[in-house]
């Protein structure tokens, strides 16, 4: 559970603020203009040339967040630690469950394992690319976002990097040596697909708690207080998916299949590897579809986010 | 609760002080010949911290939903969870499953009172003595510990209203709980809380004043809430951690802050066995705030302060 995001929730004290983020932001009259034609070059950024400049544009900020972080460098060692420690408590925690029993919800340990690193692996993908997202409301309220819509790079871009926390690699890599751990354990008659299925769940995932950033974000424009509802979805949805299907409701593991498809960041695809009955029923082939659903659901992400833009009026300060 | 508290660090609290002295320093000139030990007056201003510690975290009506909503779903998880793990070893931890799910929500209640994710006035506090906006706060007819620890406490009280009775409401509709109905055991639980609060308040600022020495507290900071998140049973009840490891936990300060409280509530202890629990929480509250104090002496002796 390094639920709710507090994980970082020291970070931000520690990094040297005003590198980025000018607090002057006064907008000329001619500012709606201005903006309009920007979420028109955001938008229509189709081309190949586009999302490259985009992409480079990510780097750069990136690298200069990355350079800010190690001007205090102990604080960034031990802020990658507790974000390692912090998510390996989780795991920690479902040790401890074990000492008591074989059979989680039906799983072993290892089973239980796999899931969690794969969950783990996954969000802490999205978590560390976009995870600074949940900073929007806070830039919508202090109309800090005025000056992002100025500059010639993407909003989402400038969102997505803006306070890069390299010490969330400590997430992946804990996710990551939990997943090398099970699968050395785990009892799996490995088939070439089976064992294509374990880096398709890994990208899918990470798409797929991507997306859910990018709408908690787009969100945010309205609701600029509300941050922490996506925490629910994002870190208690991770919390979730650590655990086998079989332990929670049916009406809730029909919500995170159907609603908000979180269950093919892990829970299908780990089902056919493990070989175990899915507790809702689908059919074989849609443990292969957790790349389709990603594309999806960044399709989904991408329009809630330009409608979010379009909606965002500055607070005028 | 990230942004919330963030947000609110800077403009607000000047506020407060501003009217807390007010009322502090105001109304001595009219008493006795009064002066800073004038009791009454002390007392009302350490009140009037706490009133609007307390209506600073209220006025966010849309994060409170939201963070209720969270603290709902989480509680919802980690109680399927439960319900799968009790179903194979009933009395696990000594709790009966309904004792282990009320367990969960006392958890999800207290989070936020406790400041267990973090993100309470420690964050602001190590923020002004790197700013050097400390030198500011010593000045004042007022004492840096009690001062906080009075706005800290109106924000505990109103996180657990806020944040506590709504998830503890849900998770009563959804799931059977084990909730005392005689009005000794509430009193007892409300003050264990209270205790635990001064812990959790005790514990913080002394990771914030590390900011004197350190300038960046937040890898201390991390530490300690990790510290705190597991030793404190939000992860899993400290009387199912195997062997020496729960005997460490529960005696070690973070266990005032929930395996104790909720212990109280589920009553655990019969009769006057219930004291020694809350002595040790008293215990730690007094040592703790105690060496908070005496850092904070010493710490005092650090600042500079250039004149201009």
């Amino acid at each position: 559970m390094g639920e709710y995001g507090a994980v970082d929730a020291h970070g931000a004290a520690g990094e040297p603020g005003a590198v980025g983020a000018g607090n002057d932001a006064h907008m000329p009259g001619a500012m709606d203009a201005g903006y309009d034609t920007h979420v028109r070059d955001t938008v229509g950024a189709g081309s190949v040339a586009a999302v490259a400049e985009a992409l480079r544009a990510y780097r750069l900020i990136v690298a200069m967040w990355v350079r800010s972080t190690m001007a205090y460098r102990a604080s960034f060692v031990l802020t990658a630690l507790g974000n390692f420690a912090a998510t390996a408590l989780d795991f920690v925690t479902i040790v401890l469950m074990f000492s008591h029993i074989t059979t989680l919800g039906g799983f072993t340990l290892p089973e239980v394992a796999f899931l969690y690193g794969t969950t783990s692996t996954a969000f802490g993908a999205a978590d560390l690319l976009l995870g600074s997202m949940d900073r929007l409301g806070r830039r919508v309220r202090d109309g800090t976002l005025d000056t992002l819509l100025l500059r010639p790079v993407p909003v989402l871009v400038q969102v997505a990097a803006d306070r890069f926390a390299l010490r969330r690699f400590g997430r992946i890599l804990q996710g990551a040596l939990v997943l090398a751990w099970s699968l050395a354990r785990v009892d799996v008659a490995w088939t070439p697909a089976k064992v294509l299925l374990v880096p398709l769940m890994l990208v899918g995932g990470t798409a797929i708690f991507g997306a859910v950033f990018v709408c908690g974000a787009a969100f945010q424009f309205r609701a600029g207080d509300a941050s922490e509802l996506q925490n629910s979805v994002t870190y208690g949805g991770n919390t979730m998916l650590q655990y086998p299907p079989g332990v929670f409701a049916r009406e809730l593991v029909r919500g995170v299949t159907f609603v908000v498809p979180l269950a093919f960041v892990n829970w299908l695809p780990a089902l056919h590897i493990l070989g175990r009955p899915d507790p809702v029923g689908l059919p074989g082939w849609v443990a292969f579809c957790s790349p389709l659903v990603a594309l999806l659901c960044c399709a989904v992400a991408g329009a809630a986010w330009r409608a979010g833009l379009r909606s965002y009026r500055s607070t005028g300060s | 609760m990230r942004a919330v508290s963030g947000e609110m660090s800077g403009g607000t609290s000047d506020e407060g002080s501003g009217e807390g002295s007010q009322d502090g320093s105001g109304k001595e000139p009219g008493r006795r010949s009064g002066g800073r030990d004038d009791v009454p007056g002390r007392r009302s201003l350490y009140a009037a911290v706490a009133v609007r510690g307390f209506r600073r975290w209220a006025t966010y009506r849309t994060a409170t939903a939201a963070g209720v909503f969270t603290n709902t779903v989480f509680g919802l998880i980690v109680s399927y969870s439960y319900v799968a793990l009790w179903a194979q070893r009933p009395h696990l931890g000594g709790y009966s499953q309904s004792q282990a799910l009320t367990y969960v929500w006392i958890g999800q209640a207290l989070l936020m009172t406790m400041c267990l994710m973090g993100g309470g006035f420690e964050d602001e506090l190590m923020e002004r003595i790197r700013s050097g906006d400390i030198a500011v706060d010593l000045y004042r007819p007022a004492d840096l510990q009690g001062w906080w620890l009075s706005a800290d406490l109106g924000r505990a009280v109103f996180h657990l209203l806020g944040r506590g009775v709504v998830p503890m409401v849900c998770g009563a509709l959804v799931f059977p709980l084990a909730l005392p109905g005689d009005a000794v055991t509430w009193l007892l639980f409300l003050a264990a809380v209270v205790l635990g609060a001064v812990v959790s308040f005790a514990v913080r600022f002394l990771v914030a004043l590390s900011a004197f020495w350190l300038l960046d507290g937040a890898g201390v900071s991390q530490v300690v809430w990790l510290a705190g998140l597991f030793f404190s049973g939000m992860l899993l009840p400290l009387t199912v951690f195997p062997g020496w490891l729960g005997g460490l936990a529960q005696a070690l300060p973070w266990a005032a802050m929930l395996q104790v409280p909720a212990d109280v509530l589920l009553r655990r202890h019969r009769g006057l066995a219930v004291l020694p629990p809350l002595a040790l929480q008293a215990a730690w509250a007094l040592a703790l705030l105690a060496a908070g104090r005496a850092l904070q002496a010493v710490a005092a002796r650090r600042v500079v302060v250039h004149g201009g």
